[in-house]
């Protein structure tokens, strides 16, 4: 036996995700010459933002309903930093990021103790609790949000005022966030993430501090987010309540799922999927919440996997069949 | 053997209880149970179901806090400590049901456990290829149970029986001072006992084993040392010969009219 199934199975999944990035990558660059660069800059943000919620359900098992407070609260961060200490962009995402990782410090210290439907519970508690302290700051700008964020000069060189300095200029930091989500569950600290995530008790009679660990991968999840969000208070030059509102986490877990959890490319073509729905009905009369309640139906009973989910257990299937 | 007496001969004693107890709202489950697992020995705990025997397993593992009592491994207080911590002393226990990370190779289910002892489980920043280095141990344990035929397949598809056998090489990449093994042989076929059997034997060679089990003719075969538990109380210990005739045992697996 040259090569085993299982080993070729793997190999082939991750040929195809290597075959797809690249490909990714050539459309990425070449697409703000053919299509409203604000929209793509918007479906990455969204894509990078799935990629760290999938993080934590799909590689750690732990689903968290208040992924919105990194998202939004980063956004917020960014903006104030950005508008009124004047800041340059890649210091204003610097301190979002760490804003957001801060928030998942503390969110998860507390969440990281319960599991299942009272940890989902237990983040969503948190993360309205930070919902509500933006709508009472003064620095969030309340009901109006901060507005006006100014994008700055990347490195004092780069006018990103430019709509294309700008798309390349979150073209880099949403394939660096997904660098990073790769890299991460990729490593020995992600086998060890999936290993809790397989059997927690057995983790821990094998000596790992799973808490340690779901903490950490809490806040890479909440970082990586937090990004997401910070890139698009630069993008859209505002930061508002909505990114902070549970609906938004609520729509997180619509787009990973509706990809495929557990896949690097799922998240991302959900994500893409959700963003042109919202932006197709935007104009229409129909409501957008409708459309996608009905998509999400349709994918739990059709496709459980998600959609790229299903593709990659298609092909498997395809491959045991010829062998 | 002094086989009558708590049995303070014999080689020393790895892990060690003392009158632990162990009360779940009102019921005690477990009360007064002192016990020595000793090193290269076979220690078998046996009882009717509901004797205890798992929260025993529980309490010692740390998974529980006991009531009462004392535990200590190699003269160390462990009474406090955090189940990983013990994991990482060197007690690892396996469980009622198969443990084992289905949906991981049977291949990365050993190297998970060779991970943490070899510095190898907190990286998030390199590459899963430094991984490589922990195979040919792992390689070589499962080669000992005899799954290495399997090794590239998922855990998920391997029979009842070789789960159990991939816990086994699992807990041994830890290289443990003591193992606890719940129920090793439950549910499971004529010869994949005797394989167990035998596995269990050649590892108690240089560890303490304790092991929960129900099929009285493997503890006869490997145990060198029976505890027997009833209703959480020690109603019995020393070989199984002495054990199995005892009145009080008897009574207790056969009803009081074979008394």
């Amino acid at each position: 036996m040259a090569v085993t199934p299982a080993n070729a199975t793997t190999s082939r999944a991750s040929r195809i995700e290597a075959a797809l990035l690249a490909l990714g990558i050539i459309v990425l660059v070449a697409l703000p010459f053919f299509i409203y660069p604000i929209f793509v800059m918007k479906m990455m943000c969204f894509a990078l933002f799935a990629c760290a919620f999938n993080l934590l359900l799909g590689y750690t098992g732990l689903l968290s309903f208040g992924h919105a407070a990194f998202f939004g609260g980063a956004a917020y961060f960014t903006a104030h930093a950005v508008k009124e200490w004047g800041v340059g962009p890649e210091i204003g995402i610097l301190i979002g990021v760490i804003g957001a990782a801060v928030l998942g410090v503390i969110i998860g210290f507390f969440a990281i103790r319960r599991q299942g439907i009272y940890f989902a519970m237990i983040t969503l508690a948190l993360s309205q609790m930070f919902f509500f302290f933006c709508v009472q700051a003064d620095f969030t700008g309340g009901e109006d949000g901060i507005q006006g964020v100014p994008r700055g000069n990347f490195l004092g060189l780069l006018d990103l005022q430019d709509p294309h300095a700008m798309y390349y200029f979150v073209m880099a930091n949403f394939l660096l966030g997904l660098f990073c989500v790769w890299r991460i569950v990729n490593s020995p600290f992600g086998m060890i993430l999936r290993s809790i995530r397989e059997n927690e008790s057995r983790a821990i009679s094998l000596g790992y501090s799973v808490q340690n660990y779901k903490l950490a991968a809490f806040v890479m999840s909440a970082a990586l987010a937090g990004l997401a969000g910070a890139v698009k208070a630069l993008v859209f030059q505002f930061a508002t309540l909505t990114d902070v509102a549970w609906q938004m986490s609520g729509e997180v877990i619509l787009m990973t799922l509706l990809g495929g959890i557990g896949t690097l490319v799922g998240p991302i073509f959900g994500a893409g999927f959700v963003v042109a729905l919202q932006n197709m009905l935007a104009t229409s009369a129909f409501p957008v919440t409708i459309a996608t309640g009905l998509i999400f139906m349709i994918c739990v009973l059709v496709f459980r996997r998600g959609v790229v989910g299903e593709i990659y257990a298609w092909l498997e299937r395809r491959n045991t069949g010829n062998r | 053997m002094n086989a009558t007496s708590s049995h303070d001969t014999g080689p020393r004693a790895v892990l060690s209880a003392r009158g632990l107890r162990r009360d779940f709202s009102g019921f005690v489950a477990v009360r007064d149970v002192d016990l020595d697992v000793r090193h290269g020995m076979v220690h078998a705990l046996i009882g009717p179901n509901g004797a205890g025997k798992t929260t025993v397993f529980n309490l010692l593992t740390k998974f529980l806090q006991p009531t009462a009592g004392s535990i200590t491994l190699d003269g160390h207080d462990i009474t406090r400590a955090t189940p990983a911590k013990v994991a990482q002393m060197g007690v690892v226990r396996s469980f009622q049901i198969s443990a084992t990370f289905p949906h991981l190779t049977v291949l990365d289910n050993v190297r998970v456990a060779l991970q943490r002892p070899n510095g190898l489980a907190s990286q998030f920043w390199r590459s899963l290829s430094v991984l490589d280095r922990l195979t040919p141990r792992a390689e070589e344990l499962l080669r000992m149970v005899g799954l290495d035929d399997a090794r590239h397949g998922l855990a998920a598809d391997l029979s009842y029986g070789r789960k159990r056998v991939l816990e086994i090489a699992t807990t041994l990449a830890l290289d443990p001072k003591v193992l606890l093994l719940d129920e090793p042989m439950a549910g499971m076929g004529h010869e994949d006992v005797g394989t167990i059997s035998k596995l269990v034997k050649s590892i108690a060679a240089d560890r303490a084993v304790l092991m929960v089990e129900h099929n009285l003719s493997v503890v006869a075969d490997i145990a060198d040392w029976v505890t027997v538990l009833q209703r959480g109380e020690i109603i019995a210990a020393g070989d199984y010969e002495t054990v199995s005739k005892d009145a009080n045992v008897r009574e207790a697996y056969m009803g009081s009219e074979h008394a």
